[in-house]
Formats: structure tokens, sequence, C-alpha cells
């Protein structure tokens, strides 16, 4: 093999792994939009705040510590102790089914019935809303997160690229959990929307309200599932995103890279958002390698869009999405 | 408080009538300022099929859908079971064993029809969300079971060979077919159909009068249905409501309701001076 073509190779294993990562945020998008019409502007400060919970419970942190310590004068930061990463992660869960539960009570139950852009709207505000609490509970300083996941170079398959063609791929463990995680992910959503009853119910909720109540299924219970899957997909999504750059506010942002994947695979597909994810991460690579030097580098910025914008002018609906026809 | 009647009837075919299952007293509903339905009162009992019919606009559909719950009323009172029933969301009635089907078909477009009808179901599914997110002991279980209940109404409504079909590719008709399925298979003990025979030609109605008919005849459901042809309410009735303008202008066997001149002016129309 050519030099040219094994770095092409590298690059491209490197991107689709990237991908992965876009098609996390994208799934949570996905969950909530097929379940309610909502297009959650908020599922990627989910994510980050889910990621601020996690190592705030890991550390020890006192929540709303920088508050408390203003108003009556103390210092207290920590509570002194180390949780295992494991129950971290399972009281942020926990954290991230209540928030479900809130947001269903507090703010969709107010809003059914309305347009769907009063509920994006909706969300715009819990967006922010959430941002400033994370602020408030956990600080804004930038946190290692830490959840004992493998990170660095792939020895293995370095190795073995290198006795193969004379030239070792750099793959990161961290990218390699990632795709096992997403993929275990998506197969578990799926057996669990297919062959379960509380599945069916969702899919039944997605596709026809009035048939849902008329046959006994409470949609107020489903939104409170959906949103509690897609805290969790963000939590997974968070952990994934977090070790990889750490815990930083620019994590809400990530879900603006998910906005191409989903117009490449459609709203309401969820494989459609892991191939969206793959052809993105794998496309934005290789163009950056083979084009990006022509044209002054810096593509990544905005390859995902104009794909994306060629996707809306050739096939609105998306690789995977349901083609809307009406009847006149 | 049990006000449940227990004396029944017989009819001309010789089939038993029980007590009072389902007592509508003086229902009103209203629209803003527009009455839908004016203080209307009726009974539903254990075993018939009863019929509400009347001219466009007459309060028929809403009728159905405060009994289902889609509307409450400002007024009045609904019994079900011999218990007074508070106002409730359609998901709670529906759990109390109240099934329906709707005027413009309200299927799941993207899912089979085995799914369809599974989702009729879901009320009776007793598994909880644990044994449901790892598919194991009581859910899997639970699911055998509910297939076999399934397959038996797909075989009762002929359904077979479009098992696998997702909904939406199907005619109009096997969708009305598909949409009594999932009400049935949630075993109701009251079952509304909401202009079962609407858009259908002929021979489809046929088919759909023979499967209310057996419904009522194997399972014992009480049925009540909104028609608008008349011919095919008489047929199938056993008691008949009519409604116009919102009020009730006839109650009775399809023959009393036949010979009342209201309702004789109400379908034919009569000139107001």
């Amino acid at each position: 093999m050519s030099d040219q073509l094994l770095y092409a190779t590298e690059a491209a294993l490197n991107g689709l792994m990237a991908g992965v990562m876009y098609s996390l945020v994208a799934l949570g998008f996905v969950l909530i939009f097929k379940a309610s019409g909502i297009f959650n502007y908020a599922q990627g400060v989910l994510a980050l705040f889910a990621a601020l919970t996690l190592v705030g419970f890991q550390t020890g942190q006192v929540p709303f510590s920088h508050l408390i310590n203003a108003i009556f004068g103390t210092n207290i930061h920590d509570f002194g102790w180390q949780l295992p990463a494991i129950v971290a992660i399972l009281l942020t869960g926990l954290v991230m089914i209540g928030l479900a539960v809130i947001i269903e009570r507090y703010v969709l139950k107010h809003l059914v019935n309305q347009e769907p852009i009063i509920l994006f709207m909706a969300t715009i505000g819990l967006a922010y809303f959430l941002e400033g609490m994370g602020d408030l509970m956990w600080g804004s300083d930038i946190k290692k997160l830490d959840v004992g996941l493998p990170q660095g170079i792939n020895e293995t398959i370095d190795n073995v690229t290198f006795n193969a063609f004379g030239y070792g791929f750099f793959i990161d463990n961290l990218d390699i959990v990632a795709t096992v995680v997403a993929a275990l992910l998506v197969l578990s959503l799926t057996l669990f929307s297919q062959y379960t009853k509380y599945g069916r119910a969702l899919r039944a909720v997605a596709d026809d309200h009035q048939a849902a109540l008329s046959v006994g299924i409470s949609l107020r219970f489903i939104w409170v599932m959906v949103w509690s899957i897609a805290g969790i997909v963000a939590l997974v999504a968070g952990i994934m995103w977090g070790a990889k750059s750490g815990v930083q506010f620019s994590l809400s942002l990530i879900a603006l890279k998910a906005l191409p994947v989903l117009m490449l695979g459609g709203f309401t597909s969820i494989p459609g958002a892991i191939v969206g994810g793959l052809i993105i991460g794998m496309g934005e690579k290789l163009f950056e390698f083979w084009i990006g030097p022509l044209i002054g580098g810096a593509t990544e910025n905005w390859f995902a869009y104009v794909l994306a914008l060629l996707f809306l002018v050739f096939r609105p609906q998306g690789l995977f999405g349901e083609k809307i026809i009406e009847r006149v | 408080m049990n006000q449940m009647n227990t004396e029944g009837y017989t009819t001309a075919d010789g089939r038993k009538i029980g007590g009072v299952l389902m007592e509508m007293k003086n229902i009103t509903l209203r629209f803003g300022g527009v009455a839908a339905i004016t203080d209307i009162s009726f009974d539903i009992r254990q075993g018939e099929i009863r019929a509400i019919i009347g001219p466009n606009g007459a309060g028929k559909s809403s009728m159905l859908n405060v009994i289902s719950g889609f509307y409450v009323p400002q007024e009045g009172e609904v019994w079900f079971k011999g218990y007074k029933r508070g106002p409730m969301k359609p998901y709670q009635v529906a759990r109390l064993g109240i099934a329906r089907t709707f005027q413009n078909i309200a299927l799941f477009d993207g899912m089979s029809v085995l799914d369809n009808i599974m989702t009729g179901r879901l009320t009776m599914m007793k598994s909880g969300l644990l044994s449901q997110a790892i598919w194991w002991g009581s859910a899997q279980r639970e699911e055998t079971e509910h297939r076999e209940k399934v397959e038996k109404i797909i075989d009762f409504l002929e359904i077979q060979d479009i098992r696998k079909t997702p909904v939406g590719r199907l005619p109009y008709g096997l969708k009305k077919r598909v949409e009594l399925a999932r009400a049935l298979a949630a075993e109701p003990r009251l079952l509304l159909l909401d202009e079962p025979m609407a858009g259908m030609n002929v021979e489809e109605k046929e088919d759909m009068s023979r499967f209310i008919l057996d419904v009522n005849d194997e399972f014992g459901t009480t049925i009540a249905l909104i028609e608008h042809d008349m011919g095919v309410v008489m047929d199938l009735s056993d008691r008949v409501v009519v409604m116009d303008y919102g009020k009730k202008i006839g109650d009775g066997t399809p023959d009393e309701v036949r010979s009342n001149q209201a309702v004789i002016d109400a379908y034919l129309g009569v000139s107001h001076d």
C-alpha cells in the first residue's frame, strides 16, 4: 500500500470513531424527537450536566458550594471522600431520571398540544437553565473526568499495522471503547423498543397520540421514560466526551455537531443517527486529508454543515427518515 | 353505592341481555357557547348491541368521546359497572375495560398488524419496568401468553395473511378490521365503535356486520356503536338512541324507533312553520 493510502485509511478509521461520538449525541435527539416530536435543543447541555454531576459525585464535591460559601461565609468545598466510578455513574443515572421527572412535571406537562416551535423554545430555555444550574452546582472550571476508561494509543493495532505495512496506525483506546459502548447502547435500545411492552408503548406514542391513549397508554409516563433514556444516553455521551477532552462548558456545543448528523440520518431513525455520525466523522477527516491542503485547511469546521445542506436540497428526509407524503 | 340493575330482557332472537353496564345521566357537553350535547340520558346493558344514530352534526361522536373519556362533559354523570366515574383521562378509561375504534382510523401506521394488535394488550401486561428492561422472567412468559390470545383474535377476524404487513400499506377496509382487532385484544367490557362501516363498499359492510355480530355472540362483548347507515344499524342493534341537534329524540328497539314521528322528521326533514 502506498503511503498516501495508508494515511488515508488511518484518517478514515479515526474519522469513523470520531463519528461514533457524534452519533452518541444524535441518538438522544432522535429518541425524544421520535416519541414526542420535540426537537430537544437541551440534549448537549444534558450531556454536560451529566458529566459535571458525575465528576462532582466522584470527587465528593459539595453542590452549590460557592453559593453556600458566599451566603454563610463558610469555606466548604469537598465532603472529603472519593466515590468509586461505578457508584458515581449509577447515582448520576438516578439524577438524570429525576431530572426527566422534573422536566415533564414542570415544563412539558404545561405545554401539551402546543406547536412544535413552542416546545422547541421551551427546550432552549431549559438548555440555558441547566447550563446555569450546572455552573451554580459544580462550578465552571474545567474538570478532569476519569472513570477508568483506557486512554492513549492502542499498542496492539500500532504493532500489527506496523509489521504489516511498515506504518503503525494511531488509534485511541478511548475511541475503541466509545465504539463498543455505542454499539451496545444501540443494540439494547433496539431490543427494548422492538420486544418489550414499554418499547411497544413508546413506538405507539411516537406513531399516534390519540390511538395510544385509546389502548390505555399514559403519555406522561412515556415522556418521562423517553427523557430518562435520553438523559442516560446523554450521560454516556458526557462520559466519553468528558474523558476525551475534559468536562468543560463548550461540551454543550457538541450538540450543534449533532445537527448535520441528524439531517443526514433523518430525525426519526436510530440507525440513521449512527450511520449519519459515521459518515460525517469519516467524511470530515478524509476531506481534510485530501482537499484540506488544497484550500488552506480547517475544513472540519464547516464540512459537516455543507454536507447536511446538500442533503437538505436533494433528500430532505435524510437517509433513513420517513418520507412525508401529503395527500391533497 | 351500587346501582347495578340486575333485571334484563330477552331479544327477539332469543339472546339474554343483562343488567345495566353503563349509564349516562343528564349529560351536557359544551364547546364554548355551543352545546354539542344537551341533557341526554340513556343506558347500555350487559351483552347488548346499542346504537347511537342521528343526522350529521347530531352529537353522536361527541357522545362516544364522552363515554371514552376524550371529552369531559360540563354536566351529568357517567356510571360504569355500578360506580360513578370521576373525571378521567382517556388512558384511564381504557384501563377500566372500555376499548374503542375511531371514525378516521387511528392505527400505528409504522407498526405491523401484529404489533398493532399487541398494543391492545398493553393494559393487561403486568410485568414491571425492570423485568421488561432486562427481558427476563415474567416479561418473557407474558409475551408468549399474550401472543397466543392475539393470534386467536387474528384468526377470528380472518387477517392471518397480513399479520406481518405494516398497517400503513393496507387498504381501508382491512385497516378498519385491524382497528377492531386491536380493540378486541383488550378484552373490553364495553366496545365502542365509531362509524365502523363509514366509507366501506357493500361487501365490506356485510363483512363488518358479520364480525360485529360474531364478536357479540362469541365473546359476549357489550357493544355501543355510532352509524350513519340506517339499514345496517336497524339490522345489527338491539336498542337504538336517536340524537338530533344534540338532543335525544328517540330511544328503543329498532322497530319502535322506526315508527317514531320525531325520528322520521329528523331524517326526512320537516318544514318548521
